[in-house]
């Protein structure tokens, strides 16, 4: 097994063609005509280098719902998709509310491999919104966590939040909230609007996930803390947000993959896989979005990854688990939803998808571009591609995807973790010879 | 497709003459006598008997429909049939001698279909068939009492009946269907 | 006609047909032998994953009279509500060779679910889903209006030039919403009146004017008041005060029952809370026709039987 690697002629995402490589798990040269003994050589002619991506919001399920997505499948499904980092989220059974938990989640991640794993703490205890969790205890623990969120939940309380938002300013924390008023939304099942009507589905309002935010970003300029929006999926959402940014307020924001390509009119198949949270939403909104992450109102792309199991979406609507797996398809619906449109550039992808995740995460082993001694996560990706997205694109447990049967652009060919490929040739690398590269880089960092 | 005609106009009305005029003969008179055309085209056809015999008797006659969708043995195996009104004379069928008219006797299982419509509906002293033309090809114990043709046919050709009311003019053919 | 899910997705020719074809079933209904040998030999099942006797009794009533075989499949008390999924239950329907299953379902959209789900090959009848349709309920109050303006002489008529004004909750209301696309379908104009909190929030698409003031809406002389059961369980939820005020001021009172002109006909697709969204002197006036839309609904769902089983399966 080599451990040095000789991308040739790939386009940096600015453009400049170059060759890569890397060495010891780090980006060791840049330039054109390289040549290193021993390397493998990846021929990426036409093809686009990529940092490492991060995602900020993922749902790795395990411990707890091994059925649905453990460690290791879900980082597959990261490597598949070009993800080099996944930021877990706390809705795990038992709950990431306590050192020990975030320890093994950090730990599964380290064995397996494929990406690393940071793990995301509670801000409650079992996200029950009454208490709040070890935030001390998890920052100082091996996980080394930053980012705490509710997800699946809103921190509802205004005092629990504030609270919060400030106790985490002690050792550079944030808050990541899901928004969304909880009376609100009783029994919601789809945007409340125009189709919302018509089916006869109880609507989640634009205005329930909008007045947590305003109300948010309020508190933490109040507090001179900072704040993060998970997953907005509303034009008036951006709208509070912007004014906030403009006002200087300590906010950033993620979308998801999905609120930019997809909008609610899919519901009336009452096919579940287009059940999510938040919802789908109008078209307005899935344009609003884009622009906002081109203007830099909105920072980042976040997939929001939530498998589960075939029998919790196929069933009638209201049954059915919200949630769809996105790791594997995040940079192709990006690339169709606002790279296709003109309003992001590659520089731009690598912003939204690997620098600024990373920096909002709180995490320097990521999101350092493709500079010359930076840790070796790359992604090497093929933007003349197009598929017909299948199950044979889905590397993780779920195929509640979506973009099954939908046409794609785009392709991941490589991606390489800390310097070791975790995907050559569009392919995931076995198992046993990522674990090994895994161990073989924990013995060298001894 | 090649259609060949069999029956003109003057021959169709020639024939639904002699078949009224022996319905009055084999009923003796046209007392107790229910006409129930079979839609869509045998409607037509029990209107113009009534017609004629009310003519022939002076006291006028009219002709009821008697639609047999719903008794049809073949669901499945025809695009949905939409059924058409049953209408039953005033004075009812029971005990009366009931004249089902059919445009073309063919399988018998239209006229079993009408056996039982007739069934839920009351109980006839005697049924009795007319058709205008008679193909052949019975897959039920069924014979018509009164016949304007008999067309021995091919079970590949399709007979076409024709009737002003519907399609501008009398006419029967029969239309080969090659290929 | 493979399913019947929705009258959003009927066109008037089709509509009218069903009509014509129910017209045809009440026929037979006045006959002293009812029972009709079409369906013989055929299963249907009624899935009732909600209480509802009154329409099931009405399906029932419907197959046996095309003589087809029932079993009725209640959710109450079996495996269903032991927490045996949709799918479950789908697919031993299927091997029981179940030609048609009528699902009455608290989930909007779970009859469209088991028609496209590949789970079962049977035809569907949505008996009425969540808060979404109701379309053999829109069917028979449409061929009562029919059958009240145009008498013996309905068959093949749309309800051209017709006005019906439809009060109460519109917004949990599957009737409601089956309706306002069936009767625009047949040319009719709809209004819908409601306190505020029981409209949608986006109406703009929908075919129908809407006011929030019943006594303007009646002054202006529908042909048709169509009055809705109201939940007693909404006033928890704030939708409105209490049911004295719901009932002044959206109830088909005495009052406002004899300020209609004489030839308007008072509908209520029941079961009917008398006193409340509608008083009992209204409910029993001439001018109701209460009991005529539970005789209609046997006819109108024969007639839907009897199309959704016959024809090519195949195709
Ligand atoms: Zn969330």
């Amino acid at each position: 097994m080599t451990n040095t690697y000789l991308i040739s002629g790939a386009a940096l995402p600015d453009g400049t063609r170059t060759d890569i490589v890397l060495r010891d798990g780090v980006l060791a040269e840049l330039g054109t005509g390289l040549s290193a003994a021993g390397a493998q050589r990846i021929d990426a002619d036409g093809l686009v280098a990529l940092p490492g991506l991060v995602d900020l919001h993922t749902h790795l399920r395990e411990p707890g719902y091994e059925q649905s997505e453990t460690v290791l499948t879900g980082t597959q499904a990261a490597a598949a998709g070009g993800f080099t980092a996944v930021f877990a989220m706390a809705n795990t059974s038992p709950v990431a509310d306590t050192a020990g938990v975030v320890e093994q989640e950090l730990s599964l991640g380290e064995q397996a491999g494929y990406a690393t794993v940071q793990p995301i703490g509670a801000v409650t205890v079992g996200l029950a919104g009454e208490q709040l969790a070890e935030l001390g205890a998890m920052a100082s623990s091996r996980a080394r966590v930053r980012v705490f969120s509710d997800d699946g939940a809103c921190v509802w309380d205004p005092v629990l939040m504030r609270r919060a938002l400030e106790y985490v300013k002690s050792f550079d924390g944030v808050i990541a909230q899901h928004a969304q008023e909880p009376r609100l939304t009783v029994g919601a099942q789809m945007n409340e609007g125009a189709v919302s009507g018509e089916l006869g589905l109880t609507g989640w309002p634009a205005v329930a996930e909008e007045s947590i935010i305003a109300r948010d970003v309020l508190l933490a300029e109040h507090v001179g803390s900072s704040l993060h929006i998970c997953h907005v999926s509303t034009a008036g959402s951006v709208d509070v947000l912007r004014w906030a940014k403009a006002r200087g307020i300590r906010v950033t924001a993620e979308v998801t993959p999905h609120h930019l390509l997809l909008d609610e009119e899919l519901v009336r198949s009452f096919d579940a896989r287009y059940k999510v949270n938040p919802p789908l939403r109008r078209r307005e909104d899935v344009l609003a979005l884009r622009e906002a992450l081109a203007d830099g109102t909105i920072d980042i792309v976040a997939t929001d990854h939530a498998p589960h199991p075939v029998e919790n979406k196929d069933c009638e609507w209201d049954a059915a688990a919200n949630g769809m797996v996105g790791l594997e398809s995040a940079l192709s619906v990006v690339h169709a939803s606002v790279v296709q449109t003109g309003q992001l550039n590659w520089t731009d992808v690598a912003r939204v998808l690997s620098s600024e995740p990373a920096r909002i995460g709180r995490i320097t082993s990521h999101g350092q571009g493709l500079v010359v001694g930076a840790p070796g996560h790359v992604t090497v990706y093929d933007p003349s591609a197009s598929r017909a997205f299948g199950t044979a694109d889905l590397a993780g447990k779920g195929v509640n995807s979506p973009y099954l049967g939908r046409t794609l652009p785009g392709r991941v060919i490589a991606t390489f973790h800390s310097g070791f490929a975790t995907v050559l040739d569009g392919q995931l690398r076995p198992a046993d010879e990522v674990a090994g590269s895994a161990e073989q880089r924990m013995a060298a960092r001894v | 497709m090649s259609a060949r005609v069999v029956l003109q106009q003057a021959d169709i009305a020639r024939a639904l003459t002699r078949i009224s005029h022996e319905i009055l003969e084999s009923n003796r008179g046209a007392d107790d006598l229910v006409l129930l055309g079979i839609p869509t085209r045998g409607v037509l056809l029990a209107d113009r008997i009534a017609g004629i015999i009310s003519e022939i008797t002076g006291t006028p006659m009219e002709a009821g429909s008697l639609d047999v969708t719903m008794y049809r043995d073949d669901l499945a195996k025809h695009p949905t049939r939409t059924p058409a009104p049953t209408r039953i004379p005033a004075s009812g069928i029971d005990g009366k001698t009931v004249i089902l008219v059919d445009d073309v006797l063919y399988s018998g299982r239209t006229i079993r279909a009408a056996l039982d419509a007739i069934n839920d509906i009351g109980r006839p002293r005697a049924v009795r068939l007319a058709a205008l033309v008679d193909r052949g090809h019975r897959e039920l114990p069924i014979r018509p009492d009164y016949v304007g043709k008999n067309l021995p046919s091919a079970q590949t050709e399709r007979i076409n009946v024709r009737l002003a009311e519907l399609d501008g003019a009398d006419l029967v053919s029969i239309d080969s269907a090659a290929s | 006609m493979r399913h019947l899910l929705s009258t959003r997705d009927l066109d008037q020719e089709s509509a009218v047909r069903l009509l014509d074809v129910a017209e045809d079933m009440a026929d037979t209904q006045q006959r002293e032998v009812k029972k009709l040998p079409t369906l013989r030999g055929k299963t249907v099942v009624n899935l009732f994953f909600e209480d509802s006797t009154r329409t099931r009794i009405s399906f029932e009533a419907a197959s046996k009279r095309l003589s087809a075989d029932v079993i009725n499949f209640s959710a109450k008390g079996s495996s269903v509500s032991k927490g045996e999924s949709l799918k479950d239950t789908a697919q031993t329907l299927q091997a029981m060779g179940a030609d048609a299953v009528v699902i009455r379902h608290p989930a909007s959209g779970a009859p469209q679910t088991l028609a496209t789900s590949g789970w079962i090959d049977a035809g569907i009848l949505n008996a009425g889903d969540g808060t979404h349709e109701h379309p053999t309920q829109a069917l028979l109050d449409a061929f009562t209006i029919r059958k009240r303006v145009h008498g013996i002489a309905s068959r093949g008529r749309n309800l051209d030039g017709l006005s019906v004004t439809i009060v109460g909750d519109i917004l949990h209301s599957r009737v409601a919403r089956s309706n306002v696309w069936l009767l625009t379908t047949l040319g009719a104009t709809v209004t819908l009146v409601a306190p505020p909190t029981l409209v949608p929030v986006d109406t703009r698409a929908w075919p129908v004017t809407i006011s929030y003031d019943l006594d303007e809406a009646l002054a202006a002389g529908p042909d048709v008041v169509m009055m809705l059961r109201i939940q007693g369980e909404r006033m928890r939820d704030a939708f409105f005060p209490n049911s004295r005020e719901y009932s002044r001021r959206w109830g088909l009172d005495d009052g406002r029952l004899h300020r209609l002109d004489p030839t308007t006909i008072v509908m209520h697709p029941g079961p009917m809370n008398r006193g409340l969204e509608i008083s009992a002197a209204a409910a029993d006036s001439p001018m109701s026709t209460v009991r005529e839309q539970v005789t209609n609904g046997v006819s109108v769902r024969m007639a839907a039987l009897y199309l959704l089983l016959s024809g090519d399966r195949e195709n």
